[in-house]
């Protein structure tokens, strides 16, 4: 187990560089490629350790293709390899999508389970410095709603390592869904290698009042605004749920028994999200439990804005978690103005280009 | 119209490099292949076999030709109409037909169908109803024997269509690029549905496109077997040579209608004269008149022949109608790994 004396803590960006890595020590078949892994920049530095140790026999640039890699990928994986394909942002998913949907999630079931498909893509949400429309994209819904993926969401360091290592492990295809957001953010991260079993949510902050389910950096937001909820004696139950396909049923269950109350928050859209996902299974099977209707933070439906006034009124943050909290115990909300200082602080150190 | 114009003669039989029974192995691979899809012709209109079915008829010398010039280990990767690259192959004829029928004895375990078929154990590795959908993933399969340092290749066969796709020129040239050990055969068979190739593609032989592209690129007659099989050999040389990616453009035709069991020229779009010049070029036909003529073989022994390949489909199918239905309680655990 680890090192309970270790108190080693690195950024996010150099966990997932760390999980690749040992990923690659740990089993000679994985392999890293995509544009731009193996520049000087690595992903934002997610990269550069695989490339410094392994190589470009194991760590390559790939064109601009994303559709043909991707079944480059599948290919690989159905000969036992075990590809992570890297794309920078999420949106770059979508040039993708006939063979993740068509092929990588079908192909194990279209021939009656006789394959596996060991493949992991990983794939960048951006959020802030203008980056609009197409490099901002929170596109799980969409892998979650195809059976045969699964898809991951780490939301600090020590999940991102765990999740990451996890996922290469694992026999299927995986969509890992980071958030660069949180890629400079550091915690405790154990140096030796480790993977976190996939489909488990984790309770980050217990409480009794209210569900709070998140994922990605909507978690970081959950937890500010737990703390202001504490200030108005409402204890929320923090779920970061981790994997979001299949998410973790029980752990959801569980707490709604606790607590009879569900907020939502996701980093994607609203219509046909996560959080609707997430909703209708609680009305489903938890309806016995819930006291207030469930309720719902995430993207608006419109694309991403560019200009920061714009920016600012289409995220979601903490205090859009405690205004939907508040809303469910049926209180007065504060007119007290919108406090964004989690952003504020991530974007102190958040210089251009991203 | 779309004729028969690239008609190449056969070689004379010593420089196949094959042998005499090699030789008529090649006619009983296309017969058993006919005989099978014949045998869907006759029992499809009982309503028994649920899925959409695309036939090769027609098209026999392609699969044929290609799979003699592979071994086992390599492997293959097909498209919709893909019966004719499953047996050629080696996949089993029980195993077809019972997936027609929806049996867990099915290739495919009746998840898949006509347009899924697979034979992990002879090396056809998958085949998707998305056109060109193999095209990567065999590039993918030539990038994981590169890397691990395997003598093997991987083939993709997909229709003129294939071409059409981005996804072709992309992994071509990724292929070209890594000089990956993957093999394209292009079976021209001049429509795609009932959309024929001058509708959809400029003038001029489509590997006069993909020369530009690199890589070994032939057309051949791909109504003569012993023509598709030598140039399936040096394709399948040049890219275990480490070279990188072969590109075949087979020249074929495909009989009936693009989907199910009739013939469609009342439709239109093609010429019943056009069809029966082809039917004329007979792939089986005219080969097993070479065989006759060069006398490799005679009447008697394809009499027998023809009866064997009977008596193994009327054994597969008896054994695939009388198998267990594809059973849903597999379902949930097919998913994931």
């Amino acid at each position: 187990m680890h090192n309970l004396n270790e108190k080693r803590e690195i950024k996010y960006s150099e966990a997932l560089s760390e999980a690749l890595a040992q990923a690659m020590e740990k089993d000679p078949g994985v392999f890293v490629f995509g544009v731009g892994v193996d520049d000087p920049k690595g992903i934002f530095g997610t990269t550069l350790l695989a490339s410094k140790r392994f190589g470009q026999a194991r760590v390559f640039d790939t064109p601009l293709s994303e559709n043909a890699l991707t079944g480059i990928a599948v290919g690989a994986a159905l000969e036992g390899m075990r590809p992570v394909m890297v794309h920078a942002r999420d949106d770059f998913f979508l040039l993708a999508m006939d063979q993740i949907i068509n092929h990588a999630a079908k192909w194990r079931f279209m021939f009656g389970g006789q394959h596996s498909v060991p493949m992991v893509i990983r794939g960048i949400i951006g959020q802030g410095w203008g980056q609009a429309a197409q490099h901002s994209q929170s596109l799980q819904a969409f892998f979650m709603h195809a059976p045969g993926l699964k898809v991951i969401m780490p939301s600090n360091a020590y999940n991102a390592k765990g999740l990451l290592m996890a996922a290469i492990e694992d026999p299927n295809p995986v969509i890992c869904i980071e958030h660069r957001k949180l890629f400079d953010l550091k915690s405790f991260v154990p140096s030796k290698p480790y993977s976190l079993p996939l489909g488990r949510a984790q309770c980050v902050r217990p409480g009794a009042d209210v569900t709070i389910v998140a994922v990605s950096q909507m978690v970081e937001e959950a937890l500010k605004a737990a703390q202001q909820l504490n200030q108005r004696n409402i204890q929320a139950d923090v779920l970061d749920l981790q994997t979001i396909k299949p998410f973790d049923r029980e752990a959801i269950l569980g707490s709604l028994k606790k607590t009879g109350r569900l907020v939502i928050a996701d980093t994607g859209w609203l219509t046909c999200g996560l959080s609707a996902e997430i909703a209708a299974f609680a009305c489903e099977q938890a309806f016995s439990h819930l006291k207030a209707p469930v309720k719902r933070v995430a993207l608006p439906d419109f694309p991403t804005p560019c200009a920061k006034t714009l920016e600012t009124a289409y995220y979601p943050t903490s205090q859009s978690i405690v205004d939907a909290v508040v809303d469910l115990f049926g209180k007065v909300k504060e007119t007290k103005p919108l406090d964004g200082s989690n952003i504020a602080v991530i974007d102190a150190e958040f210089k251009g280009p991203f | 119209m779309f004729l028969p114009r690239f008609k190449q003669s056969f070689p004379p039989p010593k420089r196949t490099g094959l042998t005499c029974s090699h030789l008529v192995k090649l006619y009983r691979e296309m017969l058993r292949i006919r005989k099978v899809e014949d045998k869907i012709v006759e029992l499809y209109p009982r309503q028994e076999m649920k899925c959409p079915t695309h036939l090769s008829i027609g098209q026999e010398a392609v699969a044929v030709g290609v799979s003699a010039a592979l071994k086992q280990k390599d492997h293959a990767y097909s498209g919709h109409r893909c019966h004719a690259h499953y047996l050629a192959k080696g996949g089993a004829v029980a195993g077809l037909f019972a997936e027609l029928y929806g049996k867990s004895s099915g290739c495919a375990r009746g998840f898949g169908g006509s347009m899924h078929l697979v034979a992990l154990e002879v090396g056809l590795v998958g085949s998707s109803a998305i056109v060109g959908g193999t095209i990567p993933i065999a590039a993918g399969s030539a990038l994981a024997f590169k890397m691990r340092k395997l003598p093997y290749v991987a083939v993709a066969y997909f229709g003129d269509a294939g071409v059409e796709q981005g996804v072709f020129y992309e992994s071509y040239l990724f292929a070209a690029l890594k000089s990956l050990p993957v093999v394209y055969i292009c079976e021209n068979n001049g429509y795609a549905t009932q959309s024929p190739l001058a509708n959809r593609q400029p003038p001029g032989p489509i590997i006069n496109r993909v020369k530009r592209l690199g890589g070994h690129v032939a057309a051949v007659d791909g109504n003569n077997v012993l023509c598709v099989y030598l140039a399936a050999k040096k394709a399948i040389a040049y890219a275990r040579q480490g070279r990188g990616p072969a590109f075949l453009e087979c020249r074929t035709y495909r009989w009936l209608e693009h989907v199910g069991t009739n013939f469609d020229y009342h439709l239109g779009y093609r010429t019943k004269n056009e069809l029966e010049q082809w039917m004329k070029y007979c792939p089986v036909a005219v080969y097993k008149n070479w065989l006759l003529k060069n006398k490799l073989t005679d009447e008697t022994a394809l009499k027998n022949m023809e009866a064997e390949i009977g008596q193994e489909i009327n054994d597969a199918l008896a054994a695939a109608k009388s198998g267990p239905p594809a059973d849903p309680a597999v379902m949930a655990a097919s998913l994931y790994a």
